[in-house]
């Protein structure tokens, strides 16, 4: 399947999608009444030409297609008809599901389809209507089953090989017997047989039996050993290790139920199933803040902590004020309790990134199911992360609301038998059959999967929705973005959020540690005891000294939230058709920033509308602490930042950093894809045409101090030629172009619009990275020179730092260019997408040779957009000594394909917020470009 | 699941009579290896228990013979833990006392219960009473006698069942500090060691239970069982030995309260419970 074509023929094809996308359109009605007309299995849409054939020769030879374009659309001439040429461009991937029965269902799909297309079919197929407590599985390279998403596509979402999934049940009902309809327990308890034989949900002798005994009334009907034979129990499996005595008793029981339907038998299972410890429980494997190996267990009720098979922790979801991972690790912050008064940070490790990845994406989705109203609506989010992965489905509460309106005679079940039986399985017909459905189907489930986002019932669809869709994905695109942006509010909290935090936390500890000196009897005060550790919000817990590890997070969290980021961006990479852009400008000024952010005239959001309120409120109301504590402390974790910041700056020379991180990074990118959530929409739109992606974020510093600018010029100028031959050898005009704007900016007053020329000017004659080409380049340039910032820079920069990362995490400093480059290096070893970061900053150090990193005011984030660009504008508001600086900071994204001139947009953008921000100078430019290089086939 | 039907239904009590050898050996464990303690009274006391047991509640009593040779095998609740038709034949902590389990081995089998070995897998030990059963999942104190491979193997023999370590503190054991006092009842002491356990088993429980609290530890140790009446049985320490608590038990609805003296057991660190170990013969399934 994975073929790899020619970049080339990769680039034409959306190009080409794009021309014929509105004949393709009206093909499609056509398709779709013609479909209907002849209903004979032979009428196939011309979307699934190789379906007509079912067996595996056919299926090859589509897959041949899809790699090929040009052999693919002979082959479609071949099969179809004149009204649907235009569809045919479309590549069609075959899907191979296995259905929780045991049997696989094949279908066909356009290879752009996002996962709820393909979840919505088998639904279908399995006449499923209650369908949020399902979801279909991938399994990735080390074997890991990871939940496709239904938002996005499934190509994205599958790194190599067919496209194999499987069916499962995703949220476990703590009731079944709510479910309103036999056929979802049904599957439910297919899927607990499942697990049950697997040794995924153990259970005793006794337990296997009974359930056995009702997994044969529902599977074989009553006891008749005439019909049955004698032997019939040994064909089923009950438990991992089945003996004779477990056959013999099952067989017992099964003899008891007489005249109990299947659908009784399935209740009677499930009641039992229920109440087993580990239903619904999904497991990870994990190491404590010692190194202990442990068991993360998350399920409805919150996420438990196994070592070996015991319980040692729990941790119920209202407990949980936020989870994240950074890396390999996975953190949650627990809520203050009754007895302690401050929130701690528990950590663990994952075996990798992507574990740690996994792990939270279900604690989020698990979270959103079972404990919200409605995965929106609901501000009370705490997930206040980079990376804006949310569940968009229904919560159990709607689930249960809409099922509770399911309105049709009870389905018939076709109970299948299980998998036991190799024989011949009539499994053969049933692809085809899905087949035939799939025309008329198409547009209704697409239409359907939309409502299911928004939380509503099912209702019938419109063709034309699908159409659309379909259609013009490029009006979806702004769509999408417009829709993504409220994931992208998050990140402002982040920023209040995340801020205080490590100063925040030593804060704690100390006070709790006092606390805990004057509370605390002698008796257990001497040593915490293993037990103390666990009641996380015992004041005793956080002056443990082992918590060290839980505290690094915290130092880090601005990075923290960015490593999502980062990934997101390269995530985006991924797609590998779409292109994007992000600039991150970041202005600091006089407390007028507050005009420019409403003169921004983006829409802003407002901050209920954020996942972390109550997260955020706190962290504002702690602002005070935080920051006097930041005063007597900030040595410890900014220190350490600025060192490495600047450590990287002087090994590099003036040059700053340049890092050549290689395409790993990209193929990271993907995995991370929850991070990508929010912008992937807006780059689904483009993914059509556009193969190359690029990401440039330009952030603009001013000091509010003029005095700098001088200084900074000494640094400036070398750095500066060092950049212009760099960049002349690296490949970006543009860079260049915006280095030298940034430059000047700190020279002159109103260095923003100098530079803002200068960029529209470059921007234009900027070319557009080759796809070919698979460098990544992250360059970061210091004003400062590096002897001289020694002392001040380290308040500013920190204050510098976290505000960047927050705002904009895609945008990479040179520290977060490393991490990006490090982590990416180690996990992923394709690498389709070329990275540029390139930051540029002016040396206002000086200017902050005060050590008080001053008072947070406000802090504010809008985002708008426009076609092509998202603009993310984080505001913070600081009072220093008297003096209020403003800092503003935007984050462009501009994504699309090679049609958009990036830098024209750049330039564009940079000129719009100079204007909205006259009195402002810029500070820091920070270019992250990513072009795709690899043609996407190489996935596929 | 099969065996999750609510805690208190009870069939059977297995319980081994007191030797002569009453607080000889035990002496190292307690307070003091010479505490006075009344062989006579205990064994009336050891009478009075089982006559309830028997008589008022309407269990079937299994009374294995005292063995002086086994000074401690009186306290039959610590070598075997009882859920449904499985026992657990445990480890206890003191070599001396590994003796005991035979008998009782014996008898378990006799009942149709399948029997679990704890052996010595890894140096498991665990005493039944630093165990609690909830009927819904277990607790596990982990204290001297107890250690955490012994409730792994607990939690490998019960599959069904979650099964949480708790703190015990001050060189209590589970049981002496809690107990069941009803299907969702938990009773428990009033001290500070008390009160961590019970905030640590409050964190670990996905269920809701109703928290008796009493003023004296050596009144959260009762036995509760639903009888074959159905009616609600609590078998407590008598007003003789835990005065102030009393009244809280009287709070519960409809039970007959079983004042059951205890005094001498207690002296060695015992209580009602360790005197017996209760079965269900009656497995209910649905």
């Amino acid at each position: 399947m994975t073929t790899e074509s020619g970049a080339d023929s990769e680039a034409k094809q959306p190009r080409e999608n794009k021309e014929t996308e509105k004949e393709k359109g009206k093909a499609k009605a056509a398709a779709a009444a013609a479909a209907a007309e002849p209903a004979s299995p032979q009428n196939q849409p011309e979307q699934f030409p190789a379906a007509a054939g079912h067996s595996t020769p056919a299926r090859k030879e589509q897959e041949q297609q899809e790699v090929d374009q040009v052999s693919h659309r002979s082959s479609i001439s071949r099969l179809s008809r004149s009204p649907l040429k235009g569809v045919k461009k479309t590549k069609i991937m075959e899907c191979k599901v296995a259905l929780l029965d045991g049997s696989d269902f094949t279908l066909n799909l356009e290879k752009r389809a996002r996962g709820h297309v393909l979840f919505d079919k088998i639904c279908e197929h399995l006449n499923l209507l209650e369908k949020d407590y399902f979801g279909i599985t991938c399994r990735d390279v080390e074997n890991q089953k990871n939940w496709i998403d239904p938002g996005k596509e499934l190509k994205k979402q599958i790194r190599t090989g067919p496209w194999n999934f499987a069916f499962n049940v995703k949220f476990y009902p703590p009731d079944p017997a709510q479910l309103t309809e036999d056929i979802t327990r049904y599957y439910l308890c297919l899927q607990l047989r499942d697990d049950v034989v697997s040794g995924r949900l153990p259970c005793s002798f006794a337990t296997h039996t009974v359930l056995g005994s009702y997994a044969v009334q529902s599977e074989l009907g009553d006891y008749d050993p005439e019909e049955l034979g004698s032997d019939y129990i040994s064909e089923l499996r009950f438990a991992p290790n089945q003996t004779k005595e477990l056959e013999e008793k099952v067989m017992e029981l099964h003899k008891t139920y007489k005249g109990m339907t299947p659908a009784e038998a399935e209740i009677h299972f499930l009641e039992n199933a229920k109440k087993l410890s580990m239903y619904g429980v999904d497991l990870h494997h994990a190491k404590d803040s010692e190194g202990v190996e442990i068991m993360l267990g998350v399920c409805s009720s919150g996420l438990l902590i196994y070592r070996d098979r015991l319980r040692i922790n729990r941790f119920a979801w209202p407990k949980i004020l936020k989870i994240s991972y950074k890396r390999n690790n996975f953190y949650i912050k627990i809520r203050p309790g009754e007895f302690e008064q401050f929130e701690s940070t528990i950590g663990f490790k994952l075996p990798n990134h992507r574990a740690a990845k996994r792990l939270w994406k279900v604690c989020v989705e698990h979270h959103t199911f079972f404990r919200l109203v409605s995965p929106e609506s609901q501000p009370k989010k705490f997930l206040s992360l980079g990376s804006k992965f949310r569940y968009s489905g229904r919560t159990q509460a709607q689930s249960r609301r809409a099922s509770s309106m399911i309105n049709r005679l009870a389905p018939l079940v076709e109970r299948s038998s299980s998998k036991r039986y190799n024989m011949s399985l009539s499994l053969d017909g049933a692809p085809i059959a899905e087949n035939h459905e799939t025309p008329m189907k198409d547009s209704a489930a697409a239409g359907a999967a939309k409502i299911l986002t928004k939380g509503d019932l099912i209702t019938t669809v419109t063709t034309e929705k699908k159409a659309e869709e379909e259609k013009a994905e490029q009006e979806d695109a702004p769509t999408d973005a417009a829709e993504t942006q409220e994931p992208t509010t998050p990140l402002r909290h982040d920023t209040k959020d995340t801020s205080p935090p490590e100063e925040m936390l030593k804060h704690q500890t100390n006070i709790s540690e006092l606390k805990r000196s004057f509370l605390e009897t002698g008796e257990s005060s001497p040593g915490l005891t293993e037990w103390e550790k666990r009641l996380s919000s015992s004041p005793a817990h956080s002056p443990r000294g082992d918590e060290a590890p839980m505290i690094e997070p915290l130092e880090l969290q601005d990075t923290k939230d960015e490593p999502p980021a980062s990934e997101e961006t390269k995530e985006e990479v991924e797609p590998k058709t779409t292109k994007a852009a992000e600039y991150l400008v970041k202005y600091v000024g006089d407390s007028v920033a507050t005009d420019l952010a409403s003169s921004s005239g983006l829409h802003g959001i407002s901050p209920s509308t954020t996942m972390d309120d109550d997260v955020f409120m706190d962290g504002t109301l702690r602002e005070v602490d935080e920051v006097a504590e930041r005063e007597e402390i900030k040595v410890s974790p900014g220190a350490v930042r600025q060192e490495v910041y600047q450590a990287i700056s002087d090994k590099k020379g003036t040059l700053i950093i340049l890092k050549e991180a290689d395409d790993k990074v990209d193929a990271e990118g993907k995995e991370t894809g929850a991070a990508g959530e929010e912008e992937e929409p807006a780059l689904r739109g483009e993914a059509e045409g556009g193969e190359n992606e690029a990401v440039m974020g330009v952030e603009i510093w001013s000091p509010k101090m003029e005095a700098n600018g001088v200084t900074q010029i000494k640094g400036t100028d070398s750095p500066k030629k060092a950049m212009a031959s760099w960049i002349s050898e690296v490949v970006k005009t543009e860079a260049t172009e915006v280095v030298g704007a940034s430059t000047k900016a700190s020279d002159a007053p109103q260095p923003g619009e100098e530079v803002q020329t200068e960029q529209s000017k470059s921007g234009p004659s900027q070319i557009t990275p080759p796809e070919s080409s698979t460098t990544s380049l992250a360059v970061s340039t210091l004003g400062w020179v590096p002897s001289s910032e020694k002392g001040p820079p380290e308040p500013e920069e920190k204050v510098v730092v976290a505000t960047e990362t927050e705002a904009a995490p895609a945008e990479s400093t040179g520290p977060t260019g490393c991490d990006v480059v490090e982590v990416g290096t180690k996990e992923v070893p394709v690498v389709h997408t070329e990275t540029k970061t390139i930051t540029y900053e002016s040396a206002e150090v000086e200017t902050n040779g005060d050590v008080d990193p001053g008072v947070l005011l406000s802090a504010q984030t809008i985002t708008s957009e426009t076609t092509s660009t998202t603009t993310t504008t984080h505001i913070t508001k600081t009072v220093k000594g008297g003096i209020s600086e403003t800092r503003i900071e935007k984050r462009i994204v501009i994504t699309g394909d090679t049609d958009i001139d990036h830098d024209q947009a750049l330039a564009q953008a940079i000129k719009e917020a100079k204007e909205q921000h006259p009195d402002m100078s810029v500070t820091k430019v920070v270019v992250h470009k990513e072009t795709e290089i690899t043609p996407e086939e190489g996935e596929d | 699941m099969a065996n999750m039907c609510p805690y208190g239904r009870f069939t059977h009590a297995v319980v081994r009579g007191v030797p002569e050898t009453f607080g000889k050996a035990a002496g190292d464990d307690c307070e003091k290896g010479e505490t006075s303690v009344d062989l006579a009274k205990a064994q009336r006391q050891f009478g009075c228990l089982t006559g309830a047991l028997r008589q008022k509640v309407g269990l079937q009593l299994i009374e294995i013979p005292a063995d002086p040779e086994l000074p401690e095998s009186w306290r039959i609740e610590d070598v075997a833990v009882i859920q449904g038709d499985t026992a657990l034949i445990t480890r206890p902590f003191k070599q001396q006392r590994r003796g005991e389990v035979e008998a009782v081995r014996k008898v378990v089998s006799e009942l149709n219960l399948t029997v679990v070995e704890m052996g010595d897998s890894g140096g498991a030990t665990l005493e039944g009473c630093d165990v609690l059963f909830t009927g819904r999942e277990f607790f596990v104190g982990i204290s001297s006698h107890t250690n955490h491979r012994g409730a792994e193997v607990l939690a490998d023999t019960f599959k069904d069942f979650a099964v949480s370590t708790v703190p015990v503190c001050g060189g209590a054991r589970l049981r002496n500090i809690c107990s069941m006092g009803g299907p969702q009842t938990i009773i428990i002491s009033n001290s500070e060691g008390a009160k961590k356990t019970l905030r640590m088993m409050e964190q670990l429980t996905d269920h809701h239970y109703e928290v008796l609290t009493v003023p004296e530890d050596l009144a959260a140790n009762c036995i509760y069982i639903k009888g074959p009446s159905k009616l609600d049985f609590l078998l407590h320490r008598p007003a003789e030995e835990c005065p102030e608590s009393v009244s809280a038990f009287q709070k519960l609805q409809d039970y007959t309260l079983l004042p059951t003296a205890c005094s001498e057991a207690s002296k060695l660190g015992g209580s009602l419970s360790s005197l017996c170990l209760l079965v269900n013969r009656k497995l209910t399934y649905f």
